[in-house]
């Protein structure tokens, strides 16, 4: 614990919370226009986690987002498919066979979505349970409450511990299949219950240091979600991170983006907030489940200069 | 970025992404009107004179218009054009029939916006971005808040009775042409004076487009009189018998010579000049937002910025941090076209600017100073200079005394408060000065010890008519803006 405080401490400068809106509005107004469009809006789709974390859900809505996510647009081949589907545990047995062979990955909720408040050897089991059942990523959720108590160690330490069943997990998956597994663990901050930028930044470290392959902004059911600010201020942590350790940590925003437009100016501050090196699904993705219509519906109006109606678009 | 990625494996076991390429996306300027000639604008009407000057396209050298130049009976001209119009009806003019027309050139010049942003960036080489989202709306605004003053003018001053100075000599730099028009017309109609206000000779083009919104807001003629010229032209001002006031923004050296030539006449005057900011980074501030102050201190604008924060004073401590920042951030700096809305830094204003910078970064170089530039290409034509930042900087070179106005940054460093505080105020000027601290008390402290005009606390180069602007020291006297830019135009 003595090496969180350390390093927190190393990392340790405010985050201006005015100066950190007007950065992030600054993205927005970049120009992405013609060729870079299109090469935005197929690289968006790439990072897509196709989600749907509902009690209604059925194996039937599963099917339908898991057909969605291999192939958004039937009759085009040249777009591509989703980095992932993103659902409860208990949907996972369907998504998996769907999925199959297709290249989009399937990640779980996990550690009693969204609350997290639960004993914490429920919500290991919950994440074995998860990777037993075939998830390849698994998204996370910190004790908010013991974070704005401040015991950052306890926090810390879960997610170590899932982290460690992750890799434990991975391992097991790994013999038993023949195939290399190697589960990717997203840690949910809940920005929206954090509130302040310098807890963001601060829960950020955390995670990373704790062993996150990604850091994300929401559950989707807390609000307000993701915003360009708060992920700018993850990212600028990533960033930091990376400088002292060479780690590079993913970045998911999840949660309240709907339009392409939003989209592209989280690709942009990625960017020129990261770099290029960020630039793939590996290390970004967007938390969203009506953000994909919207960019296939810009997509074919780069490609044809009309806009489709409405019903050119599945709803699944 | 391509479709479907080809993504390459690397050692982490993370594919590597790729550049995302922003496509040109330029500013349409094709219908922008720029007439082949401009006259001066004397009584509400277009005078010719002997002499015309070509202005220039700074991001291409290309001709954009000639310009009418002023000699010193044109001069003389626009100057009994201003007092005919004064002694007939702008001064019995009620207030509030003053407030109305300034009321009708903000709401005109807000129509006009994007049009004024365009020729704005084609004739000063700044990026679209900044004159979309700074400049004309800023002029705008200063237009706005001024006309809302005429008919209050008593509350400003109360239980004084505020008149008129009467004729109004101003003369702007290029920098800001129509945002400096606006803080020089703006306040002086207000207080019920009348105008001949002189264009910059690199940049005169959208005060001749201010010239067509102030006749179609059916301003009486001879109440703003424009002219243009070079130094001459401004000598002839300023020493013209029928000029009651001058206000100057522009060099130090300029400013004490006009200072010489007004002593003993009664004329009033206010100077708005040089700087040579301090930015202030303590260890303990928003390091983040601070590289961003930085990058918007030293090269928005090219740096062609009397306030910009071109002495950077940074804590020991974190130098090493903010350098690697920096120097990231510079990475995403977009050098080119001012006309493409993706720009952030244009065009240099003129050759002649370009020589000064290039001879004082020169000078840095040979003082033994570190030079950092990005990578960056440089448009072939036109006048361009690479963001430019030195460490290892002392405070007897050049580069941390002498006002360079390009995007060139001096990097000191400082180990205490009091330090910080010695080194900042160790200027002749004293217009602008940044500190950086997530510490209110530590901020309020510092910045009760700086010798400047202007102080921002965790931002740099925020403007707004409401709050005043000027300088200590060789940066000038007299304040811009707000309650305070009102005095400059009357008699108490």
């Amino acid at each position: 614990m003595s090496n969180v405080i350390k390093f927190l401490d190393r990392l340790n400068y405010g985050v201006d919370a005015i100066g950190t809106n007007e950065r992030a509005a600054f993205f927005s107004g970049r120009s992405i226009k013609k060729e870079s469009k299109i090469d935005a809006l197929n690289t968006i789709i790439s990072m897509i986690d196709l989600t749907t974390l509902e009690g209604k859900d059925t194996a039937g809505k599963v099917y339908s987002i898991c057909s969605k996510a291999i192939r958004p647009i039937p009759a085009d081949s040249s777009v591509p498919h989703v980095a992932a589907v993103c659902l409860y545990p208990n949907m996972l047995k369907y998504a998996k066979r769907a999925l199959e062979g297709s290249g989009v990955k399937l990640a779980s909720v996990a550690t009693a979505f969204p609350s997290g408040q639960f004993p914490l050897k429920l919500r290991e089991e919950d994440t074995a349970k998860c990777i037993r059942d075939g998830a390849d990523e698994i998204d996370m959720v910190i004790s908010r409450g013991e974070f704005l108590k401040g015991n950052y160690d306890v926090v810390f330490e879960e997610i170590r511990r899932i982290k460690n069943i992750c890799t434990e997990e991975s391992k097991k998956a790994s013999d038993k299949t023949g195939k290399e597994v190697n589960v990717h663990l997203k840690v949910i901050l809940e920005t929206g219950e954090l509130e302040t930028y310098d807890n963001v930044r601060n829960a950020s470290i955390i995670a990373m240091l704790a062993g996150a392959d990604f850091i994300k902004t929401s559950t989707g059911k807390v609000q307000p979600a993701a915003t360009l600010p708060v992920t700018l201020v993850m990212l600028e942590a990533i960033r930091d991170y990376y400088n002292e350790t060479g780690i590079l940590t993913g970045m998911k925003p999840a949660g309240g983006i709907r339009k392409s437009k939003e989209a592209i100016a989280y690709l942009v501050m990625l960017n020129e907030t990261l770099g290029y090196q960020w630039m793939t699904p590996d290390l970004f993705r967007f938390g969203a489940s009506s953000l994909l219509n919207d960019v296939l519906m810009q997509l074919v109006k780069q490609k044809t200069g009309y806009y489709q109606g409405l019903d050119y678009f599945t709803i699944d | 970025m391509k479709n479907n990625l080809a993504l390459k494996k690397t050692s982490v076991g993370k594919s590597l992404g790729r550049e995302m390429v922003y496509s040109p996306a330029p500013e349409d300027s094709s219908h922008i009107k720029i007439n082949k000639r401009y006259d001066l604008f004397i009584g509400g009407k277009n005078v010719r004179t002997k002499k015309y000057f070509k202005t220039i396209n700074p991001s291409n050298e290309k001709v954009l218009a000639e310009v009418s130049y002023a000699d010193g009976k044109d001069v003389e001209r626009a100057v009994s054009s201003a007092r005919k119009a004064y002694d007939k009806y702008w001064k019995n003019l009620p207030a509030r029939e003053r407030g109305k027309y300034i009321f009708r050139i903000a709401r005109i010049l807000q129509e006009k916006a994007r049009e004024f942003s365009i020729i704005e960036s084609m004739d000063g080489g700044k990026p679209i971005r900044e004159s979309r989202l700074v400049d004309v709306p800023l002029a705008i605004a200063h237009f706005f808040y001024y006309a809302g003053w005429a008919d209050k003018l008593h509350f400003a001053f109360p239980g004084l009775k505020p008149e008129p100075i009467g004729v109004a000599g101003q003369i702007i730099p290029w920098n800001f042409p129509l945002l400096m028009a606006a803080w020089k017309i703006a306040p002086a109609l207000a207080c019920g004076n009348t105008v001949v206000i002189k264009s910059a000779e690199t940049t005169p083009l959208t005060l001749y487009k201010l010239a067509e919104v102030i006749q179609e807001a059916g301003l009486p003629d001879g109440v703003v009189n424009i002219i243009s010229g070079d130094g001459k032209t401004g000598s002839s001002l300023v020493n013209s018998p029928g000029v009651d006031k001058i206000a100057f923004t522009g060099s130090t050296e300029v400013g004490k010579i006009i200072m010489r030539s007004i002593a003993g006449t009664n004329k009033r005057l206010t100077l708005e000049l040089g700087g040579k900011a301090a930015n202030i980074i303590f260890e303990d501030a928003p390091l983040d937002a601070a590289v961003e102050g930085i990058i918007n201190g030293i090269y928005f604008n090219q740096g062609h910025v009397c306030c910009a924060g071109s002495r950077l004073l940074v804590q020991e401590s974190i130098m090493e941090h903010v350098i690697r920042k920096l120097k990231f951030r510079m990475k995403n700096l977009r050098v080119g076209d001012p006309l493409d809305k993706n720009t952030d830094i244009g065009a240099i204003n003129s050759s002649e600017q370009l020589k000064r910078i290039t001879e004082l970064v020169e000078s840095g170089v040979t003082e033994g100073a570190e030079i950092y530039q990005p990578n960056c290409t440089l448009p072939a034509k036109g006048y361009w200079f690479k963001p430019t930042f030195f460490t290892n900087v002392s405070q007897s070179n050049r580069i941390a005394n002498e006002e360079i106005f390009g995007p060139v940054l001096s990097i000191l460093t400082f180990r205490t408060p009091t330090e910080a505080v010695e080194k900042a105020n160790n200027t002749f000027y004293g217009l602008s000065a940044g500190v950086w601290t997530d510490k209110g008390s530590k901020s309020f402290n510092i910045l009760n010890k700086l010798k400047a005009g202007v102080i921002w606390a965790n931002t740099f180069n925020k403007f707004n008519p409401a709050s005043p602007f000027g300088g200590y020291k060789e940066s000038g006297f007299g304040r811009e803006g707000g309650k305070h830019g009102l005095e400059a135009y009357l008699n108490v």
